[in-house]
């Protein structure tokens, strides 16, 4: 079943529609709910390699609906220590839990300080209101 | 530049019921209700119903109609008679196609043409062109709504008789009278009412009420591709023709249509690549425009929701063709495999 609309207060987001749990000098990254809805049921998770180094603001994977396919954009950069192979296995997953089971990857963040640069909820939500 | 987008007489229907509403055509459609994967799975299931209404009606009528119709489509309308309908298509001097569509025999000298939203414009055009003394084309497609009701409980839920395919009779859906055409676009059994624009609102309502889920575009496109019926615009333009795209079938070779003499030639010495169906063997989602390895292209590609894998339709040459053939199609600067498979992609086994 998939998800109603909520944007959780503890994460950091990314305009681009990501989302960042920081967990000390790891993090967990994701879509939003808003990324997911825009694009439909996903039906493939393209995921970079465990061990890949990351960039801020450049893709690090793609994400594809039946109707279309989007870049996911790395809010923060660091090397790529999981990948959530259950998107891979069932992509649907990520409509249905985008801030649970559906998150993406989980890396160890190359600079600590980009997270200051991150849109905290209220933020992120005025970005979306505006989309 | 701003343009006004043209709306279907369900367009309120669509938005009460929550409908993600996108520009296609120059028409403002739903793309998706609930969602493309349980809409596509409740036509291969049961039954579901398309606003269609976008798409364009010509009229053609006088003791000439036959003439015009005959010098313009490639298939043979003298195969039909009164009551049935025909698949054909529209070609240019080259033997391009300027567009697919099906002619309806309302009588001897009465024509109904239904045409794609996308190229009414083009085609009308080009049949006033050649109108002739004794023939008369009218545009009526405002006149009209269009529902696709199409699922394997399709004409069960609407308490219609089994028909054979490619008739139409009038008929009448709790006391609303429609144009009942035994036609579709998913592969499955069911058909397309044709109703005047002011009865589509109510029609569409006992349609749902009857149990036919609304499906959006999104869903209409996997579900044609799933059943390998090409798309005018994708698998088939102006620049392909009938022959490479496995429509020579419809193309009367023993009569004078535009381009039927660039056809029979292609068809003569062969054409240098054929249009083919394709599944993902790996995880994928081929789309129009990429590259095949070894000179093609996609023309059309999903995600099959039956298969839960990536499909399309694309052209190869015509030495890589046959059914079974590996192909590598470029997702992205990714090689990824598929094969080639027999038409339709997919087909419920009964």
């Amino acid at each position: 079943m998939t998800a109603s609309e909520s944007y959780p207060d503890d994460l950091k987001y990314h305009k681009e529609h990501d989302w960042a749990r920081i967990e000390g000098d790891e993090a967990v990254l994701g879509i939003t709910w808003f990324a997911q809805d825009a694009l439909g049921e996903l039906v493939h998770y393209e995921p970079p390699n465990e061990g890949d180094t990351i960039a801020r603001d450049s893709a690090y994977g793609e994400v594809e609906s039946v109707k279309a396919v989007s870049d996911v954009i790395a809010p923060l950069s660091g090397e790529v220590l999981e990948v959530n192979a259950k998107v891979v296995d069932e992509p649907e997953t990520v409509n249905d839990d985008p801030y649970g089971d559906g998150w993406l990857i989980r890396i160890r963040l190359g600079d600590p300080s980009e997270a200051d640069a991150l849109l905290d909820v209220a933020a992120y939500k005025q970005v979306v209101a505006e989309s | 530049m701003a343009q006004t987008l043209f709306r279907t007489p369900l367009h309120d229907r669509h938005v009460a019921l929550g409908a993600r509403m996108v520009p296609f055509a120059g028409w403002e459609m739903p793309v998706q209700y609930a969602g493309v994967i349980p809409e596509h799975k409740a036509v291969r299931a049961d039954a579901g119903v398309f606003d269609v209404s976008h798409m364009g009606e010509f009229e053609v009528e006088g003791p000439r109609a036959s003439e015009l119709l005959q010098a313009t489509l490639s298939n043979d309308l003298e195969k039909i008679g009164p009551g049935e309908a025909q698949y054909t298509l529209l070609t240019n001097d080259r033997g391009g196609i300027i567009d697919d569509l099906i002619a309806y025999r309302l009588d001897e000298f009465r024509y109904l043409l239904i045409v794609n939203a996308a190229n009414r414009e083009v085609d009308f055009a080009w049949l006033k062109e050649r109108e002739i003394p004794g023939s008369d084309l009218r545009d009526v497609s405002d006149e009209y709504g269009l529902l696709a009701v199409q699922g394997p409980r399709a004409l069960e839920r609407l308490g219609l008789p089994e028909a054979k395919q490619f008739t139409f009779a009038e008929g009448q859906i709790d006391g609303i009278e429609c144009m009942v055409n035994r036609t579709g676009y998913t592969g499955e059994a069911g058909c397309e009412l044709l109703v005047m624009a002011e009865d589509a609102p109510a029609l569409w309502d006992s349609v749902l009420e009857r149990g036919a889920g609304p499906c959006g575009l999104g869903a209409r496109d996997t579900l044609r591709l799933e059943a390998s019926l090409p798309l005018h615009g994708n698998d088939i333009t102006q620049e392909t023709d009938a022959i490479s795209a496995g429509l020579g079938w419809c193309c009367d070779p023993d009569k004078e249509f535009s381009g039927a003499q660039e056809l029979r030639e292609l068809k003569a010495r062969g054409p240098e690549r054929k249009l083919v169906s394709f599944v993902m063997e790996e995880k994928a989602v081929p789309r129009q425009g990429m590259p095949i390895e070894g000179g093609g292209e996609v023309t059309s590609g999903t995600h099959s929701p039956m298969l839960d894998r990536g499909i399309g339709m694309g052209y190869v040459p015509v030495a890589s063709a046959a059914p079974d053939t590996e192909l590598a199609i470029d997702v992205r600067g990714n090689s990824r495999r598929a094969r080639i498979v027999k038409r339709p992609i997919y087909k419920r086994e009964e």
